[in-house]
């Protein structure tokens, strides 16, 4: 009996231990240096200020920071807009090719994102794959400048985060119940009302869950937006590698993290909230 | 929508996710080194790839921490699925938050926090640096993945094995982990294409004397690439699949 309670209480203690030292503390080094006084150029010191903060209310970062969040924004809605109907027909699908269609699916989710984009330069560069075949076939007289827009970061985040997307959206549109779109049309909905009335409401967590796994890494990757755009167009990874990597503020780096993890707490709170909200409207 | 569309339209996605990683595999079966031209098939760039010691070593330091890391967090997060589905503890629902949050925490945020770690540590980075930094992005999963697999499980046995005087350890050894096995191993293989798919955490997690591939690669973009590069990008895009497909067959057997 006794070898039995040490047993269980190694398992315990050794995953408290790493947690604490993996997660937990770093978590809190993290949030704790958020409020420490340096600079640039200054040493830190450890005398606790806000500024960090406050430095991140200032029109040039709220400005980027609201770029950031557009940008993502716009690249989650083109995701849902290419996504659904996309979902919509893998999930009505025969059952024999329909394994295959999502494992194509997951293939380029799991492949690794810098090959991915690398990939992509090779399709829009100048002297690349879409100038080639539009000046081939005399569509245009000059090679268009795709790398380096804004265009190429749309394109980029789309490409990389779209089986984000489609999953979540696959899963809840099979999760329906079809019966429930012979209902609405035997009582006289259109297919457009059945759309929007039954459909959307039923996969809404699909659509939520989907969003948010397009929209929360598409402000991190600052790599898209360094590959495929050039200095021009920054995410809020941009701000927050460039602060530890090339202005040494670990700072104000820390800061800005620390507001990217609380925004994102935010928005799963209300995930949570409407999921649970739904479910009790579906009960009625 | 009528069928016809509905397929064009699939084929029109499918088509957008597969263009550019086409292009790169057929480049690499192509002779002509710069223009689009096709100039016929070759090899040579995968014999080029072969003996590009600096790209190799790279490949093999991404396939290197991606095995010891998928170890390392399926045995961490196995062990924490077991405690979490078998025991209660005084902060099993902090364990169970914190497990959460590090599976939704964005990937910069939870290597900005290791990077500090590793600081305030004075641990120079390299090799173990993002080691940790891996467990932790895949711990989560592989936590989730087995405690799932035992979510189904019948819990007399356990009960009936304890009544006949097994141990903990023998409970976990001869019933819950032989049930367990195929998520464990699943859990491996899908920690294993987490690691080998990061960039992020990578990027700050490790110094100069450990370079992993997509850091590599990213060095090489801005100076202009070779098409060996191509021909490594296709190998790992095969050791993806190969994962990828093991882990769904493994998964798939608990049905």
């Amino acid at each position: 009996m006794r070898k039995s309670t040490r047993f269980r209480t190694v398992l315990i203690g050794a995953t408290f231990a790493w947690v604490l030292l993996l997660a937990l503390i770093p978590y809190l080094i993290l949030f704790g240096a958020s409020f420490l006084t340096g600079g640039a150029e200054t040493p830190v010191v450890a005398k606790p200020t806000l500024a960090n903060y406050l430095h991140l209310l200032s029109p040039a970062v709220l400005g980027m920071a609201v770029d950031s969040l557009g940008l993502a924004a716009v690249a989650t809605l083109l995701c849902l807009v290419v996504g659904y109907p996309f979902a919509a027909i893998l999930a009505q699908a025969g059952t024999r090719v329909q394994p295959l269609l999502l494992l194509l699916v997951m293939i380029p989710f799991w492949t690794n994102s810098l090959i991915r984009t690398y990939a992509l330069v090779m399709l829009l560069k100048a002297d690349g794959i879409v100038n080639g075949l539009l000046l081939r076939f005399d569509l245009i007289a000059e090679p268009l400048q795709l790398m380096y827009t804004p265009l190429a970061v749309f394109i980029g985040l789309v490409y990389t985060l779209l089986p984000f997307m489609i999953l979540p959206l696959f899963a809840a549109l099979k999760a329906m119940d079809p019966r429930l779109l012979e209902a609405g049309r035997d009582l006289g909905a259109s297919r457009l009302q059945n759309f929007f009335r039954v459909t959307v409401p039923l996969t809404m967590p699909g659509i939520i869950a989907g969003s948010m796994l397009v929209f929360l890494p598409a402000l991190g990757m600052f790599y898209i937006s360094d590959i495929l755009g050039g200095a021009r167009t920054m995410l809020l990874g941009n701000y927050i590698r460039d602060q530890f990597l090339v202005f040494r503020n670990i700072p104000m780096g820390a800061a800005a993290s620390v507001t990217m993890t609380l925004a994102m707490g935010l928005m799963l709170i209300l995930y949570s909230l409407a999921n649970s909200r739904m479910g009790k409207e579906q009960l009625r | 929508m009528n069928r016809w569309l509905q397929g064009l339209y699939a084929a029109a996605v499918y088509a957008f996710l597969y263009a550019p990683l086409a292009i790169v595999a057929v480049f690499s079966f192509n002779s002509s080194k710069y223009s689009l031209a096709w100039k016929g098939f070759t090899l040579d760039w995968y014999v080029k790839l072969w003996h590009n010691a600096g790209l190799m070593t790279a490949a093999l330091n991404s396939l290197v921490i991606a095995a010891c890391a998928a170890t390392l967090a399926t045995l961490l997060g196995t062990v924490a699925a077991f405690i979490l589905h078998q025991y209660r503890f005084p902060g099993r629902r902090l364990l169970f938050g914190t497990l959460f949050v590090m599976m939704m925490s964005p990937d910069i945020v939870i290597a900005i926090s290791l990077l500090l770690l590793f600081l305030a540590l004075a641990l120079p980075l390299g090799f173990t640096t993002l080691l940790f930094a891996h467990a932790v992005l895949c711990v989560p999963f592989v936590a989730t993945t087995v405690l799932s697999r035992f979510h189904g499980f019948p819990t007399d046995i356990v009960d009936a094995a304890r009544d006949l005087g097994a141990s903990e350890y023998q409970v976990f050894r001869s019933i819950i982990l032989p049930l367990a096995a195929p998520a464990v191993v699943g859990g491996w293989l899908l920690s294993f294409t987490l690691s080998l798919d990061d960039v992020i955490i990578s990027f700050f997690t490790t110094g100069p004397d450990f370079e992993v591939l997509p850091l590599r690669i990213y060095s090489m973009v801005r100076l202009g690439i070779k098409p060996d590069v191509n021909a490594l990008c296709v190998v790992m895009m095969a050791i993806t699949v190969l994962a990828l497909v093991l882990s769904r067959k493994l998964l798939k057997e608990r049905k």
